[in-house]
């Protein structure tokens, strides 16, 4: 009766789990790979043993097919917080990746110890093995990219908190000058920014200025009304300024509702424009030179 | 505060209760000759359009009953949130203080004008 | 999608809409969602459910927590065997209403999400679901 390929890999994962694990260990303790300065020995014999005894679980329950399925889901879960953990400690995915693939000979030893008369069946366990640890030591490089584009996505969205920054012109005024495109990940971030400088500074008036932004077109003067609105909701005004001729007629062209926003061609203008409403004057106190 | 009312909404309500409040608010405004209604929302953490539109509504309602509302105390995430679902709260002025809406709704009650009604919400 | 965990809560009455707003906080919290978005996904729970209880006649909803790697998701399946809706398009407009309010409910909730999927038919009940990832 023809056997299910993989199932004297389960076999040998539920039978000889300990001499496995302890063959495994020793491998990665011996690896080139090691990182001694990361990663307590400790640390390292209690995940290769919760590893070995999860995947031996899932694969009694499912196979050693197909590592997608829920039965999986303790392994998948346990490679990613291993993963995890070790892109924050430093480790590279390939590090992280050798945990998995040291497992193989381990495994493939035991095969041949078991499976070794049987050539052609020997051929199709080891090659069952190998394709199991394969995709679970990608799935772990996986993860730890996943991790890295995290960090670099926070780390953007840092540098464009950076390049739109709030000034408060004087009490109650803020200024926002916009510097380059206005997408719809910028806008957010620029909102959080003004109402967060709204809050600490309890300002009435925010003047947005456009002097840097390149184009505007629908988006962008959507982008710029939705700011507008989240402002007035916390109760300051907008007045938007560096608009340009060019800027002007694109807005008319689009037909784009600006009414009830000031808008001013200056910063300087803007500015008259907030300190009067504040009831502030600027006054000379000494005669020109 | 003599001619204001205050309301301050402090807990998440389901919508029958907003439908009280609102009636609650009008009755209220009428029986104690109210020309100032200040609404304080800063313990909201969601506005969703009924809540929105309730806030509208009692702006409204008051206005024909020649009393100001000022909304007070939005949260950011709240604001940013609210754009985002596509409402402007039209005719609702707004204020980030109480101590700043009850200086305004004295000026206007004083001056007896009326400010005007802008087509989104109007920062006083 | 790998999925983390599964609930399902009933979506029939006032109260019902305010609980569910509460959990979809809870696990939006739970998944590491900073505050504009927790406070994104509740607000278009909130509509989702109101018209569930309100158009579809009662319904419920299964909160999901998925993980993709590093990346979580929160997903939101609102379901209900109610008149259904005849003109999708024309429901996901701003404004649009039955005589009852439709208005942003689902145009807003959109907007408010990373993924809207919509099902729907007159006299076959409605399902809408969503999912923001953090």
């Amino acid at each position: 009766m023809p056997r299910e390929t993989g199932s004297r890999v389960v076999e040998i994962l539920d039978k000889h789990e300990r001499e496995l694990l302890t063959s495994w260990l020793d491998r990665q303790l011996k690896a080139s790979t090691l990182r001694r300065d990361l990663l307590q020995e400790s640390e390292m014999r209690e995940q290769s043993r919760e590893f070995l005894r999860l995947v031996r679980d899932a694969a009694a329950k499912a196979g050693v097919e197909d590592v997608d399925t829920p039965a999986y889901e303790p392994v998948r879960e346990l490679l990613r917080a291993i993963s995890t953990e070790r892109a924050r400690k430093g480790f590279t995915s390939s590090e992280t990746a050798t945990f998995v693939f040291s497992l193989k000979e381990p495994v493939f030893a035991r095969l041949r110890q078991e499976v070794g008369m049987d050539v052609g069946a020997l051929a199709e366990e080891m090659w069952a093995a190998n394709v199991l640890l394969d995709k679970l030591g990608l799935f772990t490089t996986e993860v730890h990219q996943q991790g890295r584009e995290t960090v670099i996505a926070r780390q953007a969205e840092e540098m464009l908190e950076l390049s739109t920054p709030v000034v408060e012109l004087w009490e109650g005024v803020l200024a926002l000058p916009v510097i380059g495109t206005l997408d719809s990940a910028r806008t957010q971030v620029v909102m959080e920014n003004l109402l967060q400088r709204i809050v600490e500074t309890g300002a009435t008036i925010a003047i947005i200025d456009i002097t840097g932004v390149p184009t505007v077109d629908t988006l962008v003067a959507q982008h710029l009304l939705k700011t507008v609105a989240a402002a007035r909701l916390m109760g300051a005004d907008c007045i938007i300024s560096g608009i340009r001729p060019q800027i002007a007629q694109t807005i008319v062209h689009l037909g784009v509702e600006l009414q009830s926003v000031i808008t001013k061609a200056t910063l300087a203008d803007a500015f008259a424009v907030a300190l009067q409403r504040a009831g502030l004057a600027v006054v000379r106190s000494r005669p020109q030179a | 505060m003599g001619e204001f009312l205050l309301v301050s909404i402090q807990v998440d309500m389901h919508d029958k209760l907003a439908i009280t409040l609102q009636d609650d608010l009008t009755t209220s405004i009428v029986k104690h000759r109210a020309r100032g209604v200040l609404i304080d929302i800063s313990s909201l953490e969601i506005v969703d359009s009924f809540i929105g539109r309730m806030l509208a509504n009692i702006a409204a309602m008051s206005r024909v009953l020649d009393a100001e509302t000022v909304v007070v105390g939005m949260r950011p995430a709240v604001a940013i949130t609210l754009v985002e679902l596509g409402m402007s709260l039209t005719g609702v002025r707004t204020a980030l203080t109480v101590e700043r809406a009850m200086d305004t709704l004295r000026a206007s009650v004083a001056t007896g004008a009326e400010s005007g009604r802008g087509d989104a919400a109007r920062p006083e | 999608m790998p999925l983390v965990r599964s609930d399902k809560l009933p979506c029939a009455s006032d109260g019902d809409v305010v609980i569910v707003r509460q959990r979809v906080r809870s696990l939006a919290v739970e998944s590491g969602f900073p505050l504009v978005d927790q406070t994104k996904i509740v607000t278009a729970a909130s509509e989702l459910a109101r018209n569930t209880v309100v158009h579809g006649q009662g319904g419920t909803v299964e909160l999901e927590m998925l993980v993709e790697g590093a990346r979580r998701g929160v997903r939101l399946t609102f379901t209900d065997h109610g008149p259904g809706i005849a003109d999708i398009s024309q429901a996901m407009k701003d404004g649009f209403t039955t005589g009852g309010g439709l208005g942003l409910g689902l145009g807003g909730a959109k907007r408010l999400s990373s993924e809207f999927e919509i099902r729907s038919r007159a006299g076959e009940g409605t399902v809408v679901r969503i999912a923001r990832w953090r």
